[in-house]
């Protein structure tokens, strides 16, 4: 008797990615669960304004375009679809998945789990009044001293409320701020039966996890080993976790499609966004990176294993967004000969007006586009470029000031340096900016829920 | 010898707050002892002076033939915030692929390392 396998295949790296993926995942060959990853930190904040001005809303409305393009499979072949959709209204989002399958006359097919209780923004006052502070990570300060500019606050959940969802019959689950490593492991926990205190099997789960996460970073996208060889990028093959229940797992993707999946592809994707690689702190177990072990298994098929963890922590962390004023970024364009020199006197003279004006920012940052905007001074001498995009960013509290900074940028078109162009795009908008509190606060105040809704 | 650190890894980068972390991985596993011995913290932290405002951190990952490095101070406030046109330290990983190192030449020869080319 072979061992049971479980196929995990991510169909979205973030709120934005390729719509295309989904559908391709369900329809390239066999999978047992389709994971949907949409929310930063960034997404949390956007999506509170958006129910703020409509109760309804509040989640990635992206989401039900894809249930749309795998809700074949998900009715009739069984595929079971996890995501983190629900942002800040997994009921709101819930509520729009049955709608789309009502109008697809689907709706006897779908069992839609919904998590909540991530949301922490109604219980703020209540928790700092009994003695959370949630304190700034970084800073050490307490929450009270931003507490009137906060716009959103959510605790990363584990995967306990997706499992249970899944042992309860769902075939769609919908969490809001889940981590994006959970959307990955609770159905591998689900499907083998892995208990709450296994803990070399959930750290092998996140690991799985966090290579699934980014979607086609771990399969050739954004793959800088090998870059040119890479086949066939346009139709990019997302990646599938082949899972089996000792915890050891196989990267791969469905055959036919373009990209690479290799140890070298793979290890990027390992060290993205990584910390300490001995402590990958998640709600459910601390997973060590530096047990992971990487075999090439065959074409596009590289084998993970080794894994090792250990107990979680007694805490969550919160991703606590707040307004912090206002930006806007202005450009343009100055053409050879001496493009640089020209862009470095616009930026002078620009500077100059910004002070006879008597305006005053947090921040002005001037980059030159095509000599020092990725790499600085490490780029070293450009030599006399074809041109040089001329790009000054200014942040600050005061919104008419940053206005003004918007309206100084066209005029330089006529009264400052010559060989200019690209200004097209009109005046620069003013943006309001949001700034992120990361804090930690004790398990035990945090209660999920699950409904399942048939 | 000169070998650069772009003909001898690969890279990824990403982004946690106002740090901009940088995976550097041997090109091949048999790299990765002398990655390990001549690219330290003070060296990289040498590199990005100037560029960012924070410390470096260093973590090693055998297993992958990877070195992990935390750029602290790197993105201007970080990720929304920032008025950079990198505000999510996506490209700090080919900056860092920017070092040379000077690798003993016996050393180099039996590791096969390629010679950095003579600047122009």
């Amino acid at each position: 008797m072979t061992a049971k396998v479980v196929r995990v295949a991510s169909g979205q790296g973030f709120w934005g990615d390729w719509l295309e993926a989904p559908r391709r995942q369900v329809e390239g060959g066999p999978v047992d669960y389709l994971m949907l990853d949409y929310l930063a930190e960034v997404t949390m904040s956007i999506l509170q304004k958006q129910k703020e001005r409509d109760p309804s809303m509040g989640y990635a409305r992206d989401f039900i375009g894809a249930m749309d393009s795998v809700l074949p499979a998900v009715a009739d072949r069984g595929v079971k679809v996890i995501a983190n959709a629900g942002g800040v209204n997994p009921p709101a989002c819930a509520a729009a998945v049955r709608e789309l399958a009502a109008k697809r006359g689907a709706s006897g097919a779908l069992r839609i789990g919904v998590v909540t209780g991530d949301d922490l923004l109604p219980r703020l006052d209540e928790l700092i009044d009994s003695g959370h502070p949630l304190l700034n990570m970084d800073t050490g300060a307490p929450l009270s001293t931003v507490r009137d500019r906060v716009l959103s606050a959510n605790a990363y959940i584990g995967s306990a409320p997706i499992v249970e969802a899944l042992a309860r019959g769902a075939n769609v689950v919908i969490t809001g701020r889940s981590t994006d490593t959970a959307l990955t492991m609770a159905p591998l926990r689900h499907e083998f039966a892995w208990g709450p205190t296994d803990w070399d099997r959930l750290a092998a789960g996140i690991v799985a996890g966090h290579i699934l996460e980014c979607g086609a970073q771990c399969s050739g996208g954004n793959c800088l080993y090998d870059w040119r060889n890479i086949p066939d990028l346009a139709n990019v093959g997302y990646p599938i976790v082949e899972a089996t229940a000792d915890g050891a797992f196989t990267v791969t993707k469905h055959p036919g499609t373009g990209g690479r999946v290799s140890t070298q592809s793979v290890a990027e994707q390992l060290v993205y966004e990584m910390g300490d690689p001995h402590s990958y702190i998640t709600p459910d177990v601390v997973a060590d990176f530096t047990t992971i072990r990487l075999e090439a298994a065959g074409e596009d098929r590289v084998r993970v294993h080794g894994i090792r963890g250990r107990e979680a922590t007694d805490k969550l962390k919160v991703s606590i967004a707040y307004r912090a004023g206002f930006k806007a970024v202005g450009t343009l364009v100055y053409a050879w000969p001496d493009a640089l020199e020209k862009a470095q006197l616009a930026d002078r003279v620009l500077r100059e007006r910004l002070d006879q004006l008597g305006l005053r920012f947090e921040s002005v940052l001037t980059e030159f586009v095509g000599v020092s905007a990725t790499h600085g001074a490490l780029a070293g001498p450009a030599g006399d470029v074809p041109e040089v995009q001329l790009r000054v960013g200014v942040r600050g509290d005061d919104r008419a000031a940053v206005e003004r900074f918007t309206r100084e940028i066209a005029p330089l078109v006529l009264n400052g340096p010559p060989s200019v162009t690209g200004f097209a795009g009109g005046r620069p908008k003013v943006e309001e900016l949001v700034a992120y509190w990361p804090a930690l606060v004790d398990k035990r105040v945090v209660a999920t829920r699950v409904e399942v809704l048939a | 010898m000169k070998v650069r650190l772009v003909d001898i890894a690969h890279a990824r980068s990403g982004d946690k707050g106002d740090t901009a972390n940088v995976g550097v991985i041997a090109l091949k596993p048999e790299w990765y002892p002398l990655l390990a011995a001549h690219l330290t913290r003070e060296r990289v932290a040498s590199h990005f002076r100037g560029a960012i405002t924070g410390i470096v951190e260093r973590f090693e990952l055998p297993n992958l033939g990877a070195l992990n490095f935390l750029l602290h101070g790197a993105l201007d406030g970080g990720g929304t915030l920032s008025l950079k046109t990198d505000a999510q330290g996506k490209v700090f990983s080919t900056a860092l692929l920017r070092l040379t190192l000077d690798v003993p030449d016996a050393e180099a020869r039996s590791l096969g390392l390629p010679r950095a080319p003579e600047p122009a």
